[in-house]
């Protein structure tokens, strides 16, 4: 096949892909540099970085970076742990299993205005929410959990959600592993936790590589679920990145700081996505 | 411990049962409080048996049309799907049989756009999308969710393609095959599995995103994500009626995922994460 035909068949994805990348980073990036605010539309012209100043210096900006990051990690972490905990659980048979592997997958289908709501009310709520029922009932204070572990509480959901996610990626994955291997290496004397330590985890290489990168992407960006539930509160205790952006361009309606906003967003993401190609990057496109 | 390898078994069942309610639960308990009155669903100590009532139902769909919405979650994320694999397709094959030394670098920028915040490009998209006149409309909503899955698709498919052996597309060839052909007929039906999980994934996440449906559309294209957060803002006790509005927008999504459970695991197999 000539060269001419590959390029073609690529051209679409690719060039569609630039696009969509390239003409809103630089409307963005134009945005950021003017005056540009919805409710002064006849303020305009050049002011070079001023809206960045305004939002590095935003007393919320440092807290955002944090939130962001400690946000991503600790999803990553706890459903890594849980997903593969109950992967290797339910690897063997019996009855039922089908049923108990739709039960652990079906969060996942859940979405992510109904998984914030449904925690927010149903659970986390201070007077009717189960926990304090739960918590009541042991003669425990019952928490305010939005108000008191509000980054804490996002976790909890969105590990909910996820950790069916890399259960189903995890699950998979075991089950192309070569049970005769495993079985040899009892032979050899191995217990159970050196067969996970040193022939489970290496099978899952990929698996994890996967989930660490596709929850990166989603977890970079989380908005709904604090946009449901804290409102980036208390303080600004847990509003991330993308938060804060929004409340610039919604609430105080100028888009300009916004835009510069945005364009740290990206700055971020790139410097997370770089460490994330190096750590895993490899194992993903061979 | 002396634990017989029977008892392990039944130990290892039992936990994995619990683990599998223990997750299900926050679904179960949503659903189950659709069917209470509002007093019902805020009682302390929490009820678990009482007379159903359909009247949160049926207040949704006097005030919102359920069916409008769930047609366009219905209409934009099969379409959006759709037209993704239309333009991955043929990109993830040269990737995967012509590789040229920027492939890799390729797919892992591709992937790296998907980590730009939606947040920072929301101002020029909406004015873009109201430049072209598609404010409300599923059309914008199925480029949108098209452009946001095609990284994931595109890098899916790749890992799909490169299973099939080449010599099996390049005895194709000599037989005479257009690459159409040979796309159509020889590598399509060999990695269905594959394709079939990539479309159920992406399915999946544009039923359930919500930061484009919310700011895009209001009452004609608006999809459940729209619906459900509607019923969001006004803060009161009325989890009755926001059980009853999730469980109908959730229900569709989690039913299809449910049905196709065995071909997700199974094109997963093979596949991207083997």
């Amino acid at each position: 096949m000539n060269s001419r035909t590959i390029s073609l068949l690529q051209a679409p994805s690719i060039v569609l892909l630039f696009l969509w990348m390239v003409i809103p980073l630089s409307m963005t990036i134009y945005f950021s540099t003017i005056r540009f605010n919805l409710l002064y539309p006849e303020r305009t012209g050049f002011i070079g970085l001023s809206n960045y100043e305004f939002f590095i210096t935003d007393p919320g900006f440092v807290s955002a970076v944090i939130n962001t990051l400690v946000l991503v990690l600790s999803v990553l972490v706890v459903t890594v742990v849980l997903g593969l905990a109950l992967a290797v659980l339910v690897n063997f048979s019996f009855r039922g299993r089908g049923i108990v592997r739709v039960l652990l997958i079906s969060p996942f289908f859940i979405m992510p205005t109904v998984n914030a709501l449904l925690w927010k009310n149903m659970f986390m709520n201070p007077v009717y929410g189960l926990f304090s029922v739960i918590f009541s009932f042991f003669g425990l204070e019952p928490l305010d959990w939005l108000a008191n572990f509000p980054l804490g509480s996002i976790v909890i959901m969105l590990s909910w959600q996820w950790t069916p996610f890399a259960f189903l990626i995890f699950m998979t994955s075991l089950q192309s592993q070569n049970p005769e291997h495993l079985e040899a290496a009892e032979l050899d004397g191995a217990n159970a936790w050196q067969k996970f330590r040193h022939m489970t985890v290496p099978h899952l290489n990929r698996s994890i590589a996967v989930v660490i990168m596709i929850q990166t992407i989603f977890h970079l960006s989380i908005f709904a679920e604090i946009f449901v539930t804290t409102g980036g509160g208390p303080g600004f205790s847990s509003t991330n990145m993308a938060f804060l952006i929004f409340s610039q361009a919604l609430l105080q309606f100028d888009a300009g700081v916004a835009s510069a906003g945005g364009v740290f967003a990206i700055i971020l993401a790139n410097i997370v996505a770089i460490f994330l190609i190096r750590l895993v990057g490899k194992t993903l496109v061979v | 411990m002396g634990l017989s390898v029977k008892q392990k078994h039944l130990l290892r069942v039992i936990l994995s049962w619990f683990a599998g309610i223990i997750m299900f639960f926050p679904i179960f308990w949503v659903v189950l409080t659709s069917f209470k009155t509002e007093l019902q669903a805020i009682s302390v100590p929490p009820l678990l048996f009482f007379e159903p009532t359909l009247e949160n139902f049926i207040l949704v769909q006097e005030r919102s049309d359920y069916f409008t919405y769930a047609i366009n979650s219905v209409i934009t994320s099969f379409g959006a799907t759709l037209l993704a694999l239309l333009i991955a397709v043929p990109g993830a094959y040269a990737m995967a049989f012509w590789p040229s030394r920027f492939t890799k670098d390729i797919l892992l920028w591709m992937l790296s756009t998907k980590m730009l915040p939606a947040v920072g490009v929301l101002m020029p998209i909406y004015l873009l999308v109201q430049k072209a006149g598609l404010l409300d409309t599923r059309t914008a909503l199925v480029i949108i969710f098209a452009m946001i899955n095609l990284p994931i698709i595109v890098w899916m498919l790749f890992s799909y393609f490169k299973e099939v052996p080449r010599e099996i597309l390049e005895s194709a060839r000599m037989d005479g095959a257009t690459t159409i052909e040979e796309i159509t007929r020889v590598l399509l039906p060999l990695t269905k599995g594959g394709i079939l999980s990539t479309a159920l994934l992406s399915i999946v996440l544009c039923w359930n995103e919500a930061f484009w449906s919310i700011n895009l559309t209001a009452s004609d294209a608006g999809t459940l994500t729209a619906l459900v957060a509607s019923y969001s803002s006004p803060e009161g006790l009325f989890w009755a009626k926001l059980s009853a509005v999730s469980t109908l927008a959730c229900a569709p999504i989690v039913v299809f995922g449910w049905f196709c459970q065995k071909q997700l695991v199974q094109g997963l197999t093979f596949g991207a994460v083997k």
